[in-house]
């Protein structure tokens, strides 16, 4: 069907307002947050309804049309970046928050939902909805679950696959697919819901999904920890675990971080430190006493230079003021920023950290690190210009080496950005070949046409 | 060559700024105008992409880059927020005044900038004119907002409840002024501002009234011109560096230790945008222009910070409340906004009371208002929902542009609100 046309039948559903397919437009639906060549889509369908999903998946299928999803387009692996002449479609209209059930602590959300809104209005409610990716404040849920994304309370709420209760997705055929339930517990069938985590567009679209909430914690305090030497931060975060407490968030900024952020925010770090460690413990109010004095006494007897504990509202939001400028204050210092998100055993993490900055010096390029080393994942911060192809050329290598050293210290090729079109010709190094035909398998067998976000994690050009 | 290569490689200077954005996409959580349409093209990061290919010559239509750039409000919030700091603003005016050099002002435009706004003295009395006769064709829209609605002109203004025409305008009262330092100590040049002149002079007076009972010193020049801001916003050059010259002569023989305006979009753009586009000027007069930019000033910022005006110790009580919208050029681009609430806290009437999103934009844009009315009016409605959820009697802001925006949207959301500038509510207070 020539584009024209199916610009019609697009619009029989969608209506006209709904199908943008004006240069322009259609250009700024080619990239998303990666560093990656963009692609550009034939058109771009932007559905009112959920139940629109359906007929825009079914039309694609039967035309053979690649389809890619897209909510705020931030994930960093290229999983927005269409199919060369494909269709996006999205979901940023589909943003009713249809239930948030106080009694059973559960909401029922559209896809599109952006994710700080929705967690503001469960907060209002006196619940609380924990994931909170770094890009919370423009990510939808939906793309959340797509890419299974965590955030700084990983260590101890967990990600957002913990949260997912149920999920109604539109399958090929644009028939309505149902899983999970609005109960706690649920074994009706195959854990389909499960298998749409972290799917990345690639095995349905979603429509209309139920995560679980929970209560608030009561009382929360934060701390920080400066060291001189970056195993020292390390094996604090081991004993900290071992010492069986589980922080809600326990970060770490390595020496190149701190530097920067530094530099860029005047905010009076010690930048002669090698690490810090930003830790905050919730729960019980005796509960959060007992472990933050716990927690000060293991930083001391490993060898701290100083802890700091925040006594009021302002000095906490200090302490968090560098983590959050973490990213910003690396951005700030070369045109070009590849984070990355190699992620370890939480006892490797010096091993990591050696190896980037072994690495870096070997490539000759910048890197910081940081990252949430309370579960291991790190995010080692590339600063470049891209359009110096020698220098570009150096940071691919490195890149690559970078994931070598994950893997082999038991780790894994991504911890929360996802795989993408960005990682997926390391697939086969983290697994195997044939866990990439048990994927392929049922991906055809889901897919037939392969119409679904081709050329995503396990379809590496 | 064609003409598109040589604009795509004119666009191409401002490569070095636009790749530092990083495509992280925060910026969707802030751009108003984004929250409105939801389309990527309308978010600084879908503007910055679209000007990269146009430059890289992967789009050819420069028309579609060109109407996405214009649905901006130059309100900086994507600035003040961007992670990588990237020069959003400067971006988008030279991307605005390449654009429009390659494609031509359009007529309405060069009318007005070239054949009036450079040219004061015709500015000023064709406004005159025009504040005589538009009288008997308008009617009273809003007593408390003060606008007025008027059937003739709908063509051009199509339903706004916009400001009258002042019957006298300021420098009619003030055509120049050169007076001593007073028990302050200081003396500062008065930049009052297009609006202020034409439309509320009694802001212009209020300023005035403050300042002499500060005991500053007030030197206004004859022949002030316009800050430009209107004509770089469309992209022409030419006209707001004359614009800028008359103004440059007309402050140079004053002897003051600040310039200060009650207009928060002239305050950031003499100190902040007037620098980055004289490049190709002589170094005599980039000197002066950085001279004059180092000592301008937000009116409120100098009465708390120069002249040392302080809080009240205890916040007044009172059923009769006043809150304050943060114009944009105020507090995203100079930082500007817990000066003007001390002046309001100081009123004797009211209290101050903060209302949801102050700091979210009203909307106007300046001529954003005129090409985009309906997006400009989403906007400008839900700062007004803001305004009568925090049951203020008056906003206040330090923006007169931010003025007309309120008083349109509040008049048209059925009125009662009035609409004052911090000044007027602070000339108030201390005349008891
Ligand atoms: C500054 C910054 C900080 C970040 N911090 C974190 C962090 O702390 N933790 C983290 O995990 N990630 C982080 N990310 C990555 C990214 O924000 C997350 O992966 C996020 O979940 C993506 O959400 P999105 O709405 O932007 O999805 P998109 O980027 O639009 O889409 C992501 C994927 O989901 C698919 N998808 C989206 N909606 C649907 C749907 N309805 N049905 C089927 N498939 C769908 C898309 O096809 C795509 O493959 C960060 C990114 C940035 C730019
Ligand atoms: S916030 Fe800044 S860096 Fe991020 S996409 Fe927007 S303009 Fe680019
Ligand atoms: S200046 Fe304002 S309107 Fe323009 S892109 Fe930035 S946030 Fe949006
Ligand atoms: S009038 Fe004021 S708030 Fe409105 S656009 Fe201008 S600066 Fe922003």
């Amino acid at each position: 069907m020539s584009n024209a046309k199916l610009a019609k039948e697009f619009e029989k559903i969608v209506g006209a307002e709904g199908v943008l397919h004006t240069e322009a437009d259609l250009h700024s639906y080619s990239y998303d947050s990666a560093v990656l060549d963009p692609a550009v889509p034939s058109l771009v369908i932007k559905p009112t309804t959920t139940a629109q999903l359906g007929p825009i998946t079914k039309l694609c299928n039967e035309n053979g049309l690649p389809l890619t999803v897209r909510g705020a387009g931030t994930n960093l692996s290229g999983g927005t970046i269409p199919h060369p002449g494909g269709i996006v479609v999205l979901t940023n209209g589909l943003n009713k928050i249809l239930e948030i059930n106080e009694e059973d602590l559960y909401a029922v959300v559209e896809p599109g939902v952006v994710t700080a809104q929705f967690a503001a209005e469960v907060a209002k409610r006196g619940l609380f909805y924990p994931p909170d990716p770094g890009s919370q404040a423009v990510s939808t849920l939906g793309g959340n679950v797509a890419e299974n994304a965590g955030g700084l309370r990983g260590l101890k709420y967990g990600v957002t696959k913990d949260y997912v209760m149920g999920i109604d997705f539109f399958d090929v055929n644009g028939d309505l697919i149902k899983a999970g339930s609005r109960t706690v517990k649920c074994v009706t069938g195959y854990n389909l819901g499960g298998l749409m985590v972290a799917s990345e567009g690639t095995l349905g679209v979603f429509s209309n999904i139920i995560f679980k909430l929970v209560p608030p914690p009561k009382a929360s305090k934060a701390m920080m920890a400066v060291f001189d030497n970056i195993d020292k931060a390390s094996e604090t975060v081991s004993a900290i675990i071992a010492n069986h407490i589980v922080p809600c968030t326990l970060e770490l900024l390595d020496h190149v971080t701190i530097k920067y952020v530094e530099a860029f925010t005047k905010a009076g770090l010690p930048t002669e430190a090698q690490a810090i460690l930003l830790i905050e413990v919730d729960g019980h109010p005796a509960e959060v006493a007992d472990d933050a004095q716990k927690i000060v006494d293991i930083c001391n007897k490993i060898g701290a230079t100083s802890v700091r504990a925040a006594e009021t509202a302002a000095e906490r939001e200090s302490l968090w003021f560098a983590r959050r400028n973490a990213l910003p204050a690396l951005a700030r210092a070369r045109p070009t920023t590849v984070l990355e998100d190699a992620t370890v055993p939480r006892s490797q993490i010096p091993a990591m950290i050696r190896g980037v900055n072994k690495i870096a010096e070997k490539y000759n390029i910048s890197i910081g690190t940081f990252g949430h080393a309370g579960d291991g994942n790190l995010h080692p911060t590339i600063l470049c210009d891209k359009r110096d192809e020698a220098e570009f050329h150096r940071v691919e290598e490195a890149v690559n080496e970078i994931f070598d050293v994950a893997l082999s210290l038991k780790g894994t090729l991504s911890g929360e950005h996802g795989i993408g079109m960005a990682k997926s010709k390391w697939m086969i190094k983290e697994t195997n070949q044939a866990t990439l035909d048990y994927s392929l398998r049922m991906k055809k067998a889901i897919d037939p046409k392969g119409i679904l976000n081709p050329g995503k994690i396990i379809e590496a050009s | 060559m064609s003409d598109v290569k040589k604009l795509a490689q004119q666009l191409m200077e401002l490569d070095d700024q636009m790749v530092a954005c990083m495509k992280c996409g925060m910026c969707q959580a802030v751009c108003p105008v984004f929250a409105e349409t939801m389309q990527e093209a309308d978010v600084t990061r879908g503007k910055i992409a679209l000007l990269e290919k146009l430059a890289h010559e992967l789009v050819k239509d420069p028309d579609q880059v060109n109407e996405k750039l214009n649905r901006c409000l130059l309100c900086g919030s994507c600035a003040a927020n961007c992670p990588s700091g990237v020069n959003i603003m400067d971006i988008f005016i030279k991307a605005r005044v390449i654009v429009t050099t390659y494609k031509g002002l359009s007529s309405a435009k060069k009318f007005i900038f070239k054949g009036l706004l450079t040219r004061p003295k015709l500015f000023n009395f064709l406004t005159d004119m025009s504040a005589k006769f538009q009288g008997p064709f308008e009617k009273v829209a809003d007593e408390a907002a003060g606008t007025a609605s008027c059937a003739l002109l709908n063509p051009l203004l199509g339903e706004r409840h916009f400001m009258p025409l002042a019957k006298r305008p300021f420098r009619k009262d003030y055509p120049s002024a050169d007076t001593p330092r007073g028990t302050s100590g200081l003396k500062v040049a008065f930049f009052p501002g297009c609006v202020v002149d034409k439309m509320y002079p009694h802001v212009g007076h209020a300023a005035m009234d403050v300042l002499k009972y500060h005991g500053v010193g007030v030197f206004l020049p004859k022949g002030q011109a316009c800050c430009g801001i209107p004509t770089l916003a469309s992209g022409d050059q030419e006209s707001f560096i004359t614009l800028m010259k008359q103004n440059i002569k007309a402050f140079e023989e004053g002897n003051f230790d600040y310039l200060v305006t009650p207009c928060a979009t002239c305050t950031s753009t003499i100190k902040e945008t007037w620098i980055k586009m004289i490049e190709d000027e002589n170094l005599v007069f980039i000197e002066k222009v950085k001279d004059l930019a180092d000592k301008t000033m937000d009116i409120t910022e100098f009465l708390v910070d120069v002249v040392g005006v302080t809080l009240p110790a205890e916040p007044k009580k009172s059923d009769r409340i006043v809150t304050y919208h943060d114009p944009c050029h105020l507090a995203k681009s100079l930082g500007v906004t817990e000066q003007p609430r001390a002046l309001l806290k100081k009123s004797d009437k009211y209290e101050f009371k903060e209302m949801n999103e102050a700091n979210r934009c009203c909307g106007c844009g300046g001529s954003f208002n005129l090409f985009h009315y309906d997006l400009s009016k989403s906007i400008g409605q839900r700062k007004a929902d803001n305004v009568r959820a925090v049951g203020a009697e008056v906003v206040a802001t330090s923006c007169p542009a931010c003025m007309m925006q309120l008083g349109d949207m509040l008049s048209q959301s059925g009125g009662g609100i009035e609409v004052r500038h911090v000044l007027e509510i602070y000339a108030d207070a201390i005349k008891k």
